[in-house]
């Protein structure tokens, strides 16, 4: 019990307490030799993230303001890139394109540079949806797991499926699943080409998510929910209260933490979506979110897709930081107490 | 007379008792269907690819819900080069760069794992900020600069150009569930064997590293399962020759330019999704744990 409290309390020794005198001494000792263990085994992580991530990051920031090399349209001579000041950023941001005299004009439709607006709001509009359906239907979910019954076990077992199943794989299951013939439109009697307008291509994407997804969503505030002790239910049923009360007074802000940490990692996670849409669709039907734009663009020019990719990690780190920062989705916290 | 009040007592004390009971009844079986439609909308989608892929192509859209016009030939045309498809060198590409990034990142990420779960350090949350954020990066930010990068290096066609965008989400995911599963430690041990004279190292792999064994098993999984069903950054900087398996299953042909494979396709994805499941499922609850490490705690 005493080394177990200890090595929960081992996170906090800035702040020494007043329960275990003894081991004040020799603290600083300890604690310096602990920051250089921590120094040397750290180290290997953080400087190969910094190959892997930091470095090409730093890379893309460079490329997004340089200009792309190639012949001039104009004159047909080499032109080798140069700084572009942030040409390439209001090339998405405000639709400016470069028409062949060299003027600048706004995108013409079609272009990759026209659709930047409308990927954006495919983007959201994916991040809304599918978020709210897979935080209720999860919801719902961990709640019946939560519960003990006979079977419980094939359950839990069940809902690991569509998560293990590689989201290429889902794609391709759900395209066939919503193909012409397919058994979607036989089961309703519908003669739908789910794959071929607007509507229902992001309808089927969209299912197609949130079936790969809600499981892990699922997992994840079960297990915020069985932190919850049973005594608070108990002594709320003998006050009582009835079952909406329970949930809304009792699960609802207990399960809270969890829940927002859920939400973040699945909103981290919807807005950089691009395996299911672009297996499924190709981006067509106005179904290209940020990521496929990306993609798209690297073939036809490095420096403007640096710059599409810098603002779709700029715009998912801002949303990240609005859910920390205002929704107190703590990810960090969570994982570091252990209370 | 006497007993008329005590009927009318009985029977007005029963009556709440059987509505109770009744409304119990009701909300297990409320469970149990609940439990049932979810079971359902879990396992029928794959159910589904399999019943598909042991399917005649003749009968590709034949609706019956159980296996009929059972056949094995879409996993021979799985594995046939006839049409350019290479499924079997994709399955072997995706098992080594899946293997080899791995242990990479269990071999890096232990150590740092153990720092972070078992030292006190200043600018430990910024370490955990960085590795969580590392985890959540979005793979779209690495592949413009990579595939530039990798193509100046002819690095295209190599394992290592996927090997190395793979480390930037699988390290952070080996350091963040193996951080909550080494917090679980009973460190206790270590400071006895350390008492009786070994250093910080032996006592770390004599007496924790054996008691982690599932913990970094369960870990080594979770990674092996990141990197194996990545697709973006695949489909991008690989060739023909390194393509992994996610990306041979999207871009899979047919016998005719215009005509989906399903059959195939589903026996494709049976291929890679059954033993992962199965996987997954004997180690169901250490996964879970594992999945859902840091969320709460």
């Amino acid at each position: 019990m005493a080394t177990e409290a200890q090595s929960r309390a081992a996170p906090k020794t800035e702040h020494p307490e007043p329960d275990r005198p003894l081991k004040d001494v020799g603290q600083d000792r300890r604690a310096a030799t602990q920051g250089r263990w921590a120094a040397v085994l750290i180290a290997p992580s953080l400087i190969l993230l910094a190959i892997v991530i930091v470095y090409p990051v730093i890379d893309a920031v460079i490329m997004s303001f340089q200009k792309d090399a190639g012949l001039a349209k104009a004159t047909g001579m080499f032109v080798a890139g140069g700084f572009a000041g942030f040409a390439n950023y209001t090339h998405w941001i405000l639709q400016q394109c470069t028409d062949p005299g060299g003027a600048t004009v706004s995108c013409p439709p079609g272009t990759l540079g026209a659709q930047f607006w409308s990927a954006f709001g495919t983007t959201f509009f994916f991040f809304v949806v599918t978020i709210v359906l897979e935080t209720v239907i999860g919801f719902w979910m961990a709640l019946i797991m939560a519960r003990a019954f006979r079977g419980r076990g094939l359950l839990r077992a069940s809902v690991l499926v569509p998560w293990a199943i590689p989201t290429a794989v889902t794609a391709k299951l759900f395209f066939f699943i919503f193909a012409f013939e397919g058994i979607a439109n036989k089961l309703f009697g519908a003669s739908i080409l789910w794959t071929g307008s607007e509507w229902p291509a992001r309808g089927a994407i969209i299912v197609a998510d949130v079936w790969k997804t809600t499981p892990f969503m699922a997992l994840l505030i079960l297990a915020g929910l069985q932190i919850i002790p049973e005594e608070v239910y108990e002594a709320a049923r003998v006050d009582g209260a009835t079952a909406w009360q329970r949930f809304t007074q009792i699960t609802l802000p207990l399960v809270k933490p969890a829940l927002m940490v859920a939400i973040l990692f699945r909103t981290l996670d919807v807005l950089r979506m691009y395996d299911l849409p672009a297996i499924m669709t190709g981006g067509s039907n106005n179904t290209t979110t940020l990521s496929i734009l990306v993609v798209q663009q690297i073939r036809q020019g490095f420096n403007s897709a640096a710059a599409l990719s810098t603002i779709t990690f700029i715009t998912i780190f801002l949303v990240a930081f609005v859910f920390v920062r205002f929704l107190g989705a703590n990810a960090v916290e969570s994982a570091t107490t252990n209370e | 007379m006497t007993t008329a009040p005590a009927t009318r007592v009985a029977t007005s004390d029963a009556r709440p008792k059987a509505r109770g009971r009744n409304r119990e009844r009701w909300a297990s079986a409320r469970i149990y269907i609940s439990a049932a439609i979810i079971v359902l909308w879990c396992l029928l989608p794959a159910y589904w690819m399999i019943v598909t892929a042991f399917r005649d192509v003749g009968f590709t859209f034949d609706s019956t819900p159980f296996f009929r016009h059972t056949t094995l030939d879409n996993f021979a045309t799985v594995f046939s080069t006839n049409m350019g498809n290479h499924f079997g060198r994709a399955l072997t590409n995706s098992l080594i760069i899946g293997t080899v990034t791995t242990a990479i990142a269990l071999l890096v990420g232990i150590s740092t794992a153990y720092a972070l779960a078992r030292l006190n350090f200043r600018g430990k949350y910024l370490v955990l900020g960085f590795i969580l954020g590392a985890s959540m990066f979005p793979g779209v930010a690495l592949v413009t600069p990579l595939f530039q990068l990798f193509t100046n290096l002819s690095w295209i066609g190599t394992y290592q150009a996927l090997i190395i965008p793979y480390i930037s989400f699988v390290l952070p995911l080996t350091v963040y569930i193996l951080t909550s599963f080494f917090r679980e430690m009973p460190w206790e041990l270590e400071e006895a064997a350390r008492i009786d004279g070994c250093t910080r190292g032996q006592a770390f792999r004599r007496v924790i590293m054996p008691l982690a064994a599932p913990g970094i098993f369960t870990t080594a999984i979770l990674a092996f399962i990141a990197a194996w069903n990545e697709y973006l950054i695949a489909s991008q900087l690989t060739n023909d020759q390194t393509q992994t398996v996610t990306v041979a299953i999207a871009s899979f042909a047919g016998a005719q330019p215009h005509q989906d494979p399903y059959t195939a396709v589903m026996a494709a994805g049976t291929v890679v999704t059954v033993p992962l499941v199965i996987m997954v499922l004997i180690f169901q609850r250490r996964i879970v744990s594992g999945l859902t490490a840091g969320a709460v705690k």
